[in-house]
């Protein structure tokens, strides 16, 4: 299996995070290509190239750009999401670190496209290193001319600033980002009005991801039509993946659209399998809030349509891979935990549920757990956002559906493994619940 | 860094020409949008959001202390209280779990002689959000520095850096 490189084609090159050895290798060239052409060609272009986000949702991009309005006389602005957090994420991060430019320089080419004279970056407070790198390339490609009055010498004024969060998961939610680029608390906003008609300080507003945003220099290199053909029909190009858990060598991997699951954690370019005597019992595949997989359901392609007939999604490309020796009901306790901690308090079901989620989850694996508790479980999931399918959520953000369907999942797939722990009255691993590679060493 | 509360002059002065800068980055109409970057200012100044330069940062993005208040209290790295001289944040979610990271606190607990979630002078052991190691996990944070892939040697190499 070739995957051709396009997110980290130059990653790992001499200098590649400095503007010199970005330059060396090329770039800011697309840039100047996108500037011959008249914003909606550049538009256009990016529809040709079926580039889909990659921050969760694998909303088409150019489509999402199509819906500022053209005739509304208020500032528009570029926000980039950094705040990378959905659990098993772990891909912008590192491209913050090794190609800070190819970020800025697609930042370049859609705020041109968009017209949008202002781009804020907002990153997790947690990224101390990334950040720093970020800094730097924007103060390297300001003082070069890049950026500032005059865009790469254009009568086309760009200013880019990084704002760095404080800690909470929630201002990954495009909303919550706005507010907290407002200077206030994450709390996500009703849609509609979506961004990009009312955004940020209610002007017209793109948010889209780092990695969305740092491929679109290879499409102007290389060609829309090059990318596209890359994926498939209706997902172009390749895509970044954190592939995490139990299996023998995690880690960022690029992928292409056809790689499968199986290929993802057995092939030799990936994850090398799984330790001696172990099998995989459920994957995570887009984030700890995509719904769960069986082993039996590898074979799906890591692509965004491929998941809709699994109801799980390829969200954040995060797969976490839980072996025979893991327990599901504590993976499960980690995984609602996290959405009980992060809940922003702002709708009664996910404030509320979340914990008691959590609570009901805890009494089931230290073996107090009565049938019932099974059944309120469900009921208060189902209260939230009931699955299947995806996408039918009561709550004002999608933090909701993303704290329920773990809960959905587990307990549908695996609810034996719950039965057993009420039946046993305790965890049959014992204090072992994490698999090959839960001890401390 | 002054352990003192009050400001010492130096102090007022890094805080105003860092809050004079970043105010340039927002529209004129809209100085409270620097409040999360304001607020991380202060505490690289002062350890954490002291009530004094709370009140000093909404003066400056003119806007009242309740709203300095409303997003020092939501966002978690900001500390409304003086924090121990380590802040360490150890993620124990899914992926890092998978890992070894209930293993990681509890050998951190023992070690420090603390309890995850309780502050104290030295230490403030903390469990986080998931932090973006998943492939190199576990993982934890002191101070905001990074470190993953983490071993029982490479822990404990680390706290002996924690004089
Ligand atoms: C609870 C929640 C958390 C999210 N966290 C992130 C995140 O950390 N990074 C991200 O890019 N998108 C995140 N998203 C998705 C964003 O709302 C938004 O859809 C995305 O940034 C759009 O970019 P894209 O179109 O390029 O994918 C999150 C969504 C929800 C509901
Ligand atoms: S789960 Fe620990 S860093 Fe992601």
């Amino acid at each position: 299996m070739n995957v051709e490189k396009v997110v980290t084609r130059n990653w790992g090159k001499p200098g590649q995070n400095t503007l010199a050895g970005y330059k060396q290798h090329g770039g800011y060239e697309s840039l100047k290509k996108a500037l011959e052409l008249a914003p909606e060609a550049v538009l256009a272009e990016v529809k040709k190239s079926n580039l889909r986000g990659r921050g969760g949702a694998g909303f088409p991009t150019g489509l999402k750009w199509s819906f500022v309005p053209k005739d509304n006389p208020k500032p528009r602005y570029l926000a980039i999401n950094a705040d990378e957090s959905e659990p098993g994420t772990a891909k912008d991060r590192f491209i913050l670190e090794n190609d800070p430019h190819s970020l800025l320089e697609g930042i370049a080419i859609a705020c041109w496209a968009l017209g949008a004279h202002t781009c804020y970056i907002y990153a997790r407070g947690e990224f101390k290193y990334p950040s720093a790198v970020l800094d730097k390339a924007i103060a390297e490609a300001t003082a070069a001319g890049i950026f500032g009055k005059k865009l790469l010498g254009r009568d086309f004024e760009l200013n880019v600033y990084q704002v760095r969060g404080a800690g909470a998961y929630i201002c990954g939610e495009e909303t919550a980002m706005l507010e907290s680029l407002e200077g206030k608390k994450g709390w996500p906003r009703l849609k509609p009005p979506f961004p990009a008609v009312s955004g940020l300080f209610g002007c017209p507003t793109v948010v889209n991801n780092v990695e969305t945003i740092a491929t679109l220099p290879a499409i102007f290199e290389k060609g829309a039509e090059w990318f596209a053909k890359l994926g498939t029909d209706k997902s172009g190009g390749t895509r970044l993946v954190t592939l995490s858990g139990v299996c023998n060598r995690p880690g960022t991997y690029e992928v292409s659209m056809q790689t499968t699951l199986k290929d993802l954690i057995f092939d030799e370019q990936f994850g090398q399998g799984m330790p001696h005597g172990r099998t995989v019992k459920a994957v995570i595949p887009g984030g700890s809030s995509a719904p769960v997989l069986t082993a039996d359901e590898m074979g799906v392609a890591l692509e965004f349509e491929a998941f809709k007939p699994l109801n799980s999604m390829a969200g954040s490309g995060g797969i976490i891979v839980m072996d025979d020796t893991c327990c599901m009901v504590r993976c499960l306790w980690r995984v609602t935990r996290f959405y009980a901690e992060e809940s922003c308090g702002q709708c009664t079901p996910c404030r509320e549920g979340m914990p008691w989620m959590t609570r009901l989850l805890r009494k089931i694996e230290e073996g107090r757990g009565e049938p019932k508790d099974l059944e309120a479980l469900m009921q208060v999931a189902t209260s939230i956002a009931p699955w299947p399918p995806i996408g039918l959520g009561n709550t004002i953000c999608a933090l909701g559906d993303a704290g329920a369907l773990p809960v959905q999942s587990f307990v549908t797939k695996f609810k034996s493994e719950f039965e057993q722990h009420i039946a046993e009255h305790r965890c049959p691993y014992g204090d072992k619940p994490w698999g090959a590679f839960g001890e401390f060493q | 860094m002054s352990d003192a509360v009050a400001f010492t002059p130096e102090e007022l002065k890094k805080l105003d020409a860092g809050l004079s800068e970043l105010l340039g980055h927002y529209p004129v109409d809209r100085k409270r949008a620097a409040m999360l970057p304001a607020l991380r200012l202060l505490q690289e100044i002062k350890g954490w959001c002291t009530p004094e330069g709370m009140k000093h940062v909404a003066d400056k993005l003119q806007t009242t202390v309740e709203r300095a208040y409303e997003v020092a209290t939501f966002y978690v790295m900001f500390h409304t209280q003086k924090p121990g001289k380590y802040v360490i944040d150890v993620c124990t979610n899914l992926s890092c779990a998978l890992r070894g990271a209930e293993g990681m606190l509890k050998h951190l607990e023992v070690k420090l002689g603390t309890q995850a979630g309780t502050n104290g002078d030295k230490f403030f052991l903390r469990e986080t959000e998931c932090l973006a190691s998943c492939g190199t996990a576990p993982c934890f944070q002191i101070n905001e520095d990074h470190h993953e892939n983490l071993t029982k040697e490479k822990v404990d190499k680390l706290l002996e850096t924690l004089v």
